[in-house]
């Protein structure tokens, strides 16, 4: 079809406008603080890398960066197998099915930093009905003063909040496999596994692949629930790459460091999003001839 | 290879099936024979899938028994029944090559690596698969997908039957032909019970040995193709079967002689009226293409009215209206019709008697 002319474009203009003010100003207004020293509105200096090699040299943000590896890979370690599980295990129709829905999503109505706080009161070993069970089986636990246990609590803590949507999208994937493909399983003599590895585990590509990308970038940006739990604490065993972010810029009011910090941040979820698509869409192509 | 014998079976999807049109299958009892290419033939909704599903064990029936050579399996599940399904639409495992997605259903039952590769060569061979056997099951267009379900199917040597379940829907005609004929090679070499479902009266007539006619959850007829067309056993096979269908007139009984519209018509077989009961519902029904049309006034015929023509080119389609209903009446293409009145002669071999849709006398002797 020959194209008429490009007028169509003119209906993207609101779009593109209401983007531009959400998105690239505010981004703009950050690069430009990258690059800058900033003293007052007349009173400032070009810098160029600078800010970003102090960064990159900087010892809070590589531990912090670490630690965000760490606590991100063992969250979809943990939430996307025990996801599935727990879709697999779901009532697939009927009056359970509709219940198991609504408890599972109870924990993703709950905002964030309740969340934070429900966990500070049930683990505390004194008064937290979790705290004193874990210490009633003769655990010495202190998530405030131990930093194994610390780490312990905020992993528990996202996987009750999040685990559920992992399930959720699993189970859609699940109910969307037509019954034929298990009656031809059946026929063709397979197990539960091979029903599994070969026809669930193959249909549900797509819904993992937007529940790995959800939870990674989600996690790798946590901020409220250790916030409120742990404070980053002990020490800044728990204090993951958004909070030192934080301290940076509304704490200390490094401008300048901090906004070439959240490029770097901003850039390496991108990257990694990206890392996740192009792979897991690679391993549902495979090899051709 | 096995006898199956469906005893009584009937099926409700309802839990509790209160009356006859709860159930997707009525009380049926049936046997397919070993090694008999079978199509089951029937409007869509009228339970052929249900009956499939039953045999091999997907559903399991409301009452009645399945057999498999004698042997009870109505609770076997269908791993255990060694049967062999194709479904309507393709169901392959994406992510393996089609190689593997052969080899499937025979490593699942532990079969020896070489055999396998023989028999998967040899499928392959059939359904013109073996250019792509190492490609990537879930990148193939969706006949090639389907070809690769029937290839599922066809790969155990040792199944009791292969269910057909619709399988050329996806299918486009030229290759739907080809495929059929190479079903009906494959059959033809390794005897083994076929049964293929299917709506479309051409292919269950080309394809089969035997047509099992389903309707409204019952199976009225079970023959050959050729005692389909001569003598249907009930209405809706004579409807259904033939293009077009049987003409069924609404009549009265009386002495060996069908009366339509006052007109006494001669019929060969005078068992027909045996045990008529009061307030019986009596049809006769003939064929198109055994009725005759004539313009002079014969010594038995009814008088109709012509109202139109259908010229076919090899054939002409005559529609005529009787007393008791229309009648269609096919003649050679080259003859001349004229319109207004004719007579229609009904030749008595030709002409069945139904009493309340079912073919009755001794023409019917030996049917369900």
């Amino acid at each position: 079809m020959k194209t008429e002319n490009n007028r169509a474009w003119f209906l993207v203009l609101p779009v593109f406008a209401l983007v531009a003010f959400s998105a690239i100003v505010p981004l703009m207004t950050v690069v430009n603080y990258s690059v800058q020293d900033i003293f007052g509105p007349d009173d400032r200096v070009f810098v160029g890398a600078e800010w970003y090699r102090e960064i990159l040299q900087d010892d809070r943000l590589q531990q912090g960066l670490l630690r965000q590896f760490v606590f991100s890979f063992a969250i979809l370690l943990i939430e996307i197998p025990l996801g599935i599980a727990v879709a697999l295990a779901m009532p697939r129709r009927g009056r359970l099915a509709s219940l198991t829905l609504v408890v599972l999503a109870l924990p993703l109505l709950i905002p964030w930093n309740v969340v934070g706080t429900i966990w500070q009161i049930f683990g505390r070993a004194d008064i937290g009905l979790g705290g004193v069970l874990v210490t009633a089986l003769g655990v010495d636990y202190n998530y405030a003063a131990n930093p194994f246990d610390a780490w312990a609590t905020v992993l528990v803590m996202d996987v009750w909040h999040w685990t559920s949507l992992v399930a959720l999208l699993c189970f859609s994937g699940l109910k969307a496999i037509p019954d034929a493909y298990y009656q031809a399983a059946k026929i063709d003599g397979a197990s539960a596994w091979a029903v599994f590895r070969f026809v669930q585990l193959p249909k549900l590509k797509n819904v993992l692949l937007i529940a790995v990308l959800l939870r990674f970038m989600d996690s790798f940006m946590i901020y409220s629930e250790p916030f409120v739990l742990t404070g980053g604490g002990p020490g800044n065993s728990t204090t993951f790459l958004s909070q030192t972010l934080a301290r940076l810029a509304v704490g200390q009011f490094d401008l300048g460091p901090a906004a070439a910090f959240s490029l770097i941040y901003f850039l390496i979820i991108l990257l990694f999003c990206w890392l996740f698509y192009t792979t897991m869409m690679q391993l549902g192509r495979g090899s051709q001839q | 290879m096995a006898r199956i014998e469906l005893a009584h079976l009937a099926h409700s999807y309802l839990g509790k099936p209160a009356e006859e049109g709860d159930y997707a299958l009525r009380p049926t009892s049936h046997v397919w024979e070993d090694g008999v290419a079978y199509a089951l033939l029937g409007p869509s909704g009228c339970g052929k899938t249900t009956l499939l599903n039953i045999m091999s064990g997907l559903l399991r029936p409301t009452s009645g028994r399945v057999l498999f050579d004698g042997r009870d399996v109505t609770d076997l599940p269908t791993e255990d029944r060694n049967i062999a399904q194709v479904f309507q639409f393709p169901v392959v495992y994406d992510t393996m090559s089609v190689f593997d997605n052969l080899a499937f259903p025979l490593r699942n039952r532990k079969t020896p690596e070489a055999e396998i590769r023989s028999r998967i060569e040899e499928v392959a061979e059939i359904l013109d698969l073996a250019s792509c056997l190492r490609q990537r099951a879930g990148t193939l267009a969706s006949d090639a997908r389907q070809k690769i379900s029937m290839g599922r199917g066809l790969v155990r040597t040792d199944v009791s039957a292969i269910l057909f379940d619709e399988p050329l829907t996806v299918i486009d005609p030229h290759l739907k032909n080809s495929l059929r004929r190479k079903l009906g090679e494959v059959h033809r070499e390794s005897r083994l019970t076929l049964i293929y479902v299917t709506h479309d009266q051409t292919e269950a007539l080309t394809f089969a040995d035997r047509v099992v006619v389903m309707h409204e959850g019952e199976i009225v007829q079970a023959d050959t193709p050729q005692a389909l067309f001569e003598r249907p056993a009930h209405t809706f096979v004579g409807h259904f079967v033939g293009s077009p269908g049987m003409n069924f007139l609404s009549c009265e009984v009386d002495g060996g002689c069908a009366v339509v519209d006052g007109r006494r018509i001669r019929l060969a077989d005078d068992t027909a009226m045996d045990g008529a009961k009061q307030g019986d519902r009596w049809e006769l029904g003939v064929r198109p293409m055994f009725l005759e049309l004539v313009f002079e006034r014969p010594t038995e015929g009814v008088p109709v009215r012509i109202t139109h023509v259908e010229d076919l080119g090899s054939s002409k389609i005559v529609t005529a209206t009787t007393g008791g209903g229309n009648l269609k009446v096919r003649v050679g293409g080259e003859e001349e019709i004229r319109d207004g009145s004719a007579w229609v002669v009904f030749p008595p071999e030709q002409s069945l008697l139904y009493r309340n849709s079912r073919l009755c006398g001794k023409s019917a002797a030996g049917q369900p």
